[in-house]
């Protein structure tokens, strides 16, 4: 009877700091501020990271557009991870520094500029886990 | 008396590739080897550190002594990713420092395997690994190297000739994994793996022991070790000081000023002083930055400073005399004693056809994943 007590299926963040809420709200990207110092950054924190305060850090939502910082082209990965793919650093407009994938963009070095203003979307993607769980993940997208 | 600590035996192996051997095997004949070359044996050494990064939970150090001599000593085992054996060299330096020893032996060894170091995810839900960006190491030092193009337009080729001048180093270097000239078209035109890293500026994967005898000025005077002692000016070792982007940017830079600020300082003297310098050249890209970390040369001028061949040997300030990482290879575990090693034999006069003429002090600097990073500066006695 082991199977009936499997959970259903759900959908899940690719990363633990991307929030799908249950009540069916739109998924977002959770950043914590500090309450001393007013820095952002990616993910839940117990204090805060530059300043050391206790002051609380509080859970934000991370802005949805950015500019890329950084960014290499991937050519070689490990087996099943389709490549090239551009790896992105972003940082995000309000505060917090992503790394993502780069999309809309030509995966040659040539054609990609730093400060490129970027929308970060959210998405579902293909790959499931091994219970059938479908996730979402976030994206750069060149800026019109 | 001072409670100056030496470097009186060190040595390493030929790194290479021996999948037929397990890790205490490997750590024990560098070991041996250390312990030769000051006379000593481990039944004169009061306590041992162990570096090893992939059999971290495995009692690296008291499988060692299994191979070597079983006498009872405290063993500490160490991981801290690529600063992993000079952290534990640090170690047994602290404790001589202390006055808790008089000689202690260091030994950090690593088997490697082969293939791609890194990546994201896979534990919990599905892997992140090309989905949300990479994680692998050539990808995070790519990101090293185009930040730096970023702000001062260092270019593909620059980066490319960092793994020349290392290549061509490692030629004389026997006990490096590689003895192999890479002419820069040959580098720029291999497999790119992350750019600007293409295959060849990517450090080698090897298996390799080094170890270090340690010993308290008082006792180094007592065996008659002075002769070719090398004393430790500065230890330094640091965690990643927070930088707004290094959560997801691992920031190698801020951690390694410290370090390097952290170490000049202890030893009294600057980069001007220092003579020669191990640095961690796990990628081509790694190398640039990290002269101007140590600072080799001012913000913005590393690409300069590969052109001019300032950091080759016979240069103003060589860099990676042994190979590097990119060529001799690179153990996570060992490579920090294998750097002490390679200082220590050119302080000593005894680095052969890659001997930097007069040298007297020594910089190594190993900085890892996480992040963390240890820089030691040597003198010859």
């Amino acid at each position: 009877m082991s199977a009936a007590l499997k959970p259903e299926p759900t959908t899940k963040g690719a990363v633990p700091f991307l929030v799908v809420p249950k009540d069916g709200a739109a998924p977002y990207l959770a950043g914590s501020k500090c309450g001393k110092c007013g820095e952002v950054v990616a993910g839940t924190r117990l204090t805060c990271g530059k300043c050391g305060a206790r002051a609380g850090m509080a859970h934000v939502k991370l802005g949805s557009t950015g500019t890329l910082y950084n960014f290499t082209v991937v050519y070689r990965n490990f087996p099943g991870v389709p490549v090239p793919f551009i790896s992105a650093i972003v940082d995000v407009d309000g505060g917090g520094t992503l790394k993502g994938n780069l999309l809309g963009v030509e995966p040659d070095p040539a054609k990609i500029r730093f400060d490129l203003p970027v929308n970060i979307v959210i998405r579902p993607v293909p790959q499931k886990d091994k219970d059938g769980n479908s996730y979402l993940a976030y994206f750069f997208e060149p800026r019109a | 008396m001072s409670n100056d600590v030496y470097v009186v035996g060190t040595d390493m192996i030929k790194f290479g590739r021996f999948p037929e051997r397990s890790v205490p095997e490997l750590g024990a004949q560098a070991a041996l080897m250390a312990l030769d070359d000051c006379g000593l044996t481990i039944q004169d050494c009061q306590a041992v550190y162990s570096g090893n990064l992939f059999e971290a939970s495995g009692g690296v150090g008291q499988r060692i002594l299994r191979e070597i001599g079983q006498t009872g000593v405290p063993v500490v085992n160490v991981a801290n990713a690529c600063a992993t054996g000079a952290t534990a060299f640090r170690e047994g330096w602290m404790a001589i420092k202390a006055g808790v020893y008089d000689i202690v032996l260091c030994v950090g060894s690593e088997q490697m395997g082969s293939g791609l170091l890194g990546g994201g995810g896979g534990s919990k839900g599905i892997p992140t690994e090309g989905l949300l960006g990479s994680g692998t190491m050539p990808s995070v030092f790519a990101h090293v190297g185009l930040e730096h193009t970023r702000q001062y337009g260092t270019t593909f080729e620059q980066f490319a000739k960092v793994s020349v001048k290392n290549h061509h180093h490692s030629t004389l270097n026997p006990k490096a994994m590689y003895q192999k000239e890479t002419p820069l078209e040959e580098v720029m035109g291999a497999e790119m793996i992350s750019y600007p890293n293409t295959k060849l500026m990517c450090s080698v994967n090897v298996d390799g022991s080094a170890a270090a005898v340690l010993c308290s000025e008082k006792k180094a005077k007592e065996l008659g070790l002075m002769g070719r002692a090398v004393k430790v000016r500065a230890s330094a070792l640091t965690s990643d000081p927070y930088t707004p982007r290094n959560i997801a940017m691992m920031d190698f830079n801020a951690v390694t000023r410290l370090a390097a600020k952290t170490a000049y300082e202890m030893a009294g003297l600057g980069p001007d002083e220092v003579d020669l310098i191990e640095l961690h050249d796990c990628f081509a890209t790694a190398e640039l930055v990290h002269y101007e970390n140590l600072g080799l040369c001012k913000d913005g001028e590393a690409g300069q400073l590969i052109d001019t061949g300032a950091t080759s040997l016979g240069g103003r300030i060589p860099v990676n005399v042994s190979g590097g990482l990119l060529s001799k290879g690179h153990p996570l575990g060992a490579t920090g004693i294998a750097n002490i090693y390679e200082i220590t034999t050119h302080l000593r006069g005894e680095a052969g056809n890659r001997q930097v003429d007069g040298a007297r002090i020594g910089l190594t600097h190993v900085v890892g994943a996480g992040s963390a990073c240890a820089v030691h500066i040597l003198e010859k006695a």
